[in-house]
């Protein structure tokens, strides 16, 4: 089984992609401008909850509970969601999922679905096997109707548009919409769309959802957004499909009450999601008459396999750690060429995908724990990015010089003899770089310093030739 | 107090005056400085990189250096990151009781410098004078690992004729992250160009930390740029009596 993660495997190294990225200014813009409103939002309605850190402690807890006994709360939900009148169908792969939705679609004679708050349908790349089969996907998120409309690919977790502006937008919807006039407030922009929507949301007969949880004791599912677009996508068709990754049970309905507090705080810095729908199965004349759920797997059961990293499938998509990465902040979303972006797309992307693929992600960040600090379930991104590192180093992925210099380093370590003899030959071997008392250009990977900083050479006197001196003197 | 000296690698090799100035302080202060020549690495470059088996070897050869040492200076706020955080987990699974004994035994005697002063020293006044404005970069590790807090500031505000100025946004990050500097270097260089530019927004003649790797970091771009803003690690700073030149 070959596990994709979207386009994921085909992905440029992180430094590349980065670094293309950072010559767009405008994008720049948008992403700071964006990410600064959410964080400080998020920060003060942190600030006004008391019992925070009690939150967060509680939910990494449920969190550990679940993933070690996923087995039997999967089959739990399955049972309890069979009971309320749901289809409960079990997809190992994106190939099998994507052949579960198109099945039941075809089943239905539907040539057309809506679809709301499904990041995972990104990651099996659901679109374009509805496409190849004949089948019109219709992104009815505002965010994701955008990147549908422009052919783009979301960059961040909650707020797949963040890099675009309204005034981008705009240019858009007036082309793809084929509009005459629009005005150019953010409630002109958000008219259009529900125009546009409205008539999807009456005539399509098949919705599909994501899940932000799902309830093992009652066999519910439950979607949060801003919109309510996702309100309408879930209870005005006939038939709904929902796409769940396995990770995202919880056991009890009260559980809820922990994660929902955390999740609207610190996705969008609002003391609840607007909208917070909870359905179970099908209920006869209200809502869809047939109600499907798929249990996607698609690498996290060797994720779980990790007792070290298993923690990465806590992460409840507040994108809590985008918002709050000064990399993140500098690149956007898309140089993690993945739909999970940031700290957690850094650990997730790569291990989904059994570290075969994507292994420049583990080292997108300087490891300055900001990620850890803000996430609402607790996970040590900075940690597991470590851990990560060791296994591309293990798995053979570090570049040889790289590997020829940290073993030369260790055999400097090794004692204080040979550190002395190690400062000596380098203070050797520097003297051709040094210009005016400056290194302002250094060979080969280390020539990345010196593209925008001097290096100081090694001083002539280490301290510990200068403590040698002056124990002689004394 | 007798107090040892882990220097660390980078200090050893090249800042070797913000280990004089550590010395400087320590025995003004009455206190007296030993420094074991065995000493090399706490492991942090190679563990954070990916390559822990190094970094135990450096683990053990640190616990055989300072197994006796009754407190331990460090002027390095990563470096006791890498201890506290790293150490007790990798002795742990070294397999070696041992190991796990000298980690426990000697973790609540490791203080990073402005800890050293503050806990054990119980001191904000180190005598020293310094006729600068100065601001403060506060480093993550420092920040976030250690939770030094305010205490370099407290001790940068016990320094005579020294005017403190606050760095907008010093909570993030500046951008060196070890072999991140290199391995991503243009984000790296994004993210000091974010940081030289809240240091250029006061009127702060000196930038200073508790780190000499951010610093270096973020005085090669100062440099780089030809800026006459100054980065000195914060024991040079509490060194200082003023009468130096230049200082």
């Amino acid at each position: 089984m070959s596990v994709r993660v979207g386009e994921a495997a085909r992905a440029p190294a992180f430094a590349a992609a980065a670094k293309q990225l950072l010559q767009n200014q405008q994008l720049r813009r948008n992403v700071r401008h964006a990410t600064e409103v959410i964080r400080n939002k998020r920060a003060k309605v942190v600030a006004e909850t008391p019992d925070w850190q009690e939150l967060r402690e509680a939910a990494r807890r449920i969190k550990n509970h679940v993933l070690r006994h996923l087995d039997e709360y999967l089959e739990q939900f399955e049972r309890a969601c069979t009971r309320a009148g749901g289809r409960v169908h079990w997809a190992r792969d994106a190939a099998e999922a994507n052949r579960i939705v198109i099945d039941i679609v075809k089943q239905h004679g539907g040539t057309e679905i809506i679809k709301v708050k499904t990041m995972t349908s990104d990651e099996i790349r659901l679109n374009v096997a509805l496409e190849a089969a004949g089948i019109t996907p219709y992104e009815t998120d505002l965010a994701d109707l955008i990147i549908q409309l422009d052919h783009d690919k979301p960059s961040h977790i909650v707020v797949p548009a963040l890099h675009k502006n309204k005034t981008e937008i705009r240019r858009l919807f007036l082309e793809k919409m084929k509009l005459s006039e629009l005005g150019e407030t953010a409630e002109d922009l958000a008219a259009a769309a529900r125009r546009y929507l409205r008539e999807k949301f009456l005539r399509v007969p098949i919705g599909f959802s994501g899940g932000n949880f799902a309830v093992a004791e009652s066999g519910s599912v439950c979607v949060v957004e801003s919109e309510g677009n996702g309100r309408m996508c879930v209870t005005l068709p006939r038939v709904l499909i929902s796409l769940v990754g396995i990770e995202k049970i919880v056991p009890a309905f009260d559980d809820l009450e922990v994660f929902l507090q955390l999740l609207g705080r610190s996705a969008t810095g609002e003391r609840m999601n607007p909208y917070n729908s909870i359905w179970t199965g099908v209920t006869p004349g209200d809502g869809p008459q047939e109600f499907h759920v798929i249990l996607l797997d698609n690498g996290r059961t060797t994720v779980l396999a990790d007792g070290e990293s298993r923690e990465t499938l806590d992460c409840i998509r507040c994108g809590a750690c985008l918002n709050i990465c000064p990399v993140y902040r500098q690149t956007g979303g898309h140089a993690y060429g993945s739909i999970y972006a940031g700290p957690i797309g850094a650990i997730l992307t790569p291990q989904l995908q059994s570290m075969q693929h994507s292994q420049t992600l583990p080292y997108a960040s300087s490891l300055c724990g900001a990620c850890y600090e803000v996430c609402p379930v607790k996970i040590d991104i900075p940690e597991i990015l470590i851990h990560l590192r060791a296994k591309v180093v293990e798995g053979g992925g570090a570049p040889l010089l790289e590997r020829l210099g940290m073993r030369a380093a260790a055999v400097a370590f090794a004692d204080g003899a040979h550190l002395e003899t190690a400062q000596q030959v380098a203070r050797l071997a520097q003297k051709p770089l040094v210009r005016d008392g400056l290194i302002r250009s250094l060979p080969g990977m280390l020539g990345g310093w010196t593209a925008t900083r001097d290096l100081h050479p090694i001083p002539a006197e280490s301290f510990r030739d200068w403590w040698a001196k002056r124990e002689k003197q004394a | 107090m007798q107090i040892s000296l882990f220097i660390t690698c980078y200090n050893d090799t090249l800042f070797p005056d913000t280990g004089k100035a550590v010395v400087a302080v320590l025995e003004r202060l009455g206190h007296s400085v030993e420094f074991r020549p065995a000493q090399t690495c706490c492991g942090q470059m190679h563990y954070n990189t990916g390559y822990p088996h190094d970094a135990a070897a450096m683990m053990h050869h640190f616990f055989r250096v300072f197994r006796d040492a009754p407190v331990i200076c460090v002027p390095s706020g990563s470096c006791v990151a890498m201890i506290r955080d790293h150490f007790p987990k990798m002795a742990e699974e070294s397999g070696d009781p041992e190991a796990v004994r000298a980690c426990r035994e000697l973790l609540p005697r490791i203080y990073e410098f402005s800890e050293l002063l503050i806990d054990k020293l119980e001191t904000t006044d180190t005598g020293a004078r310094f006729p600068h404005s100065v601001t403060l970069h506060t480093t993550c590790h420092s920040l976030r690992s250690l939770q030094v807090g305010d205490r370099p500031a407290r001790l940068l505000r016990g320094v005579r004729d020294l005017t403190f100025v606050e760095l907008p946004q010093s909570d993030q990050c500046c951008g060196f992250g070890g072999t991140f500097a290199i391995k991503n270097a243009e984000v790296s260089a994004a993210m000091l160009a974010d940081k030289i530019g809240c240091i250029q927004e006061t009127p702060a003649e000196v930038v200073t930390a508790v780190d000499n790797s951010c610093l270096m970091h973020i005085g090669g771009g100062l440099s780089r740029q030809g800026s006459p803003v100054r980065a000195m690690h914060l024991a040079e700073i509490l060194a200082s009596t003023g009468a130096e030149s230049g200082s």
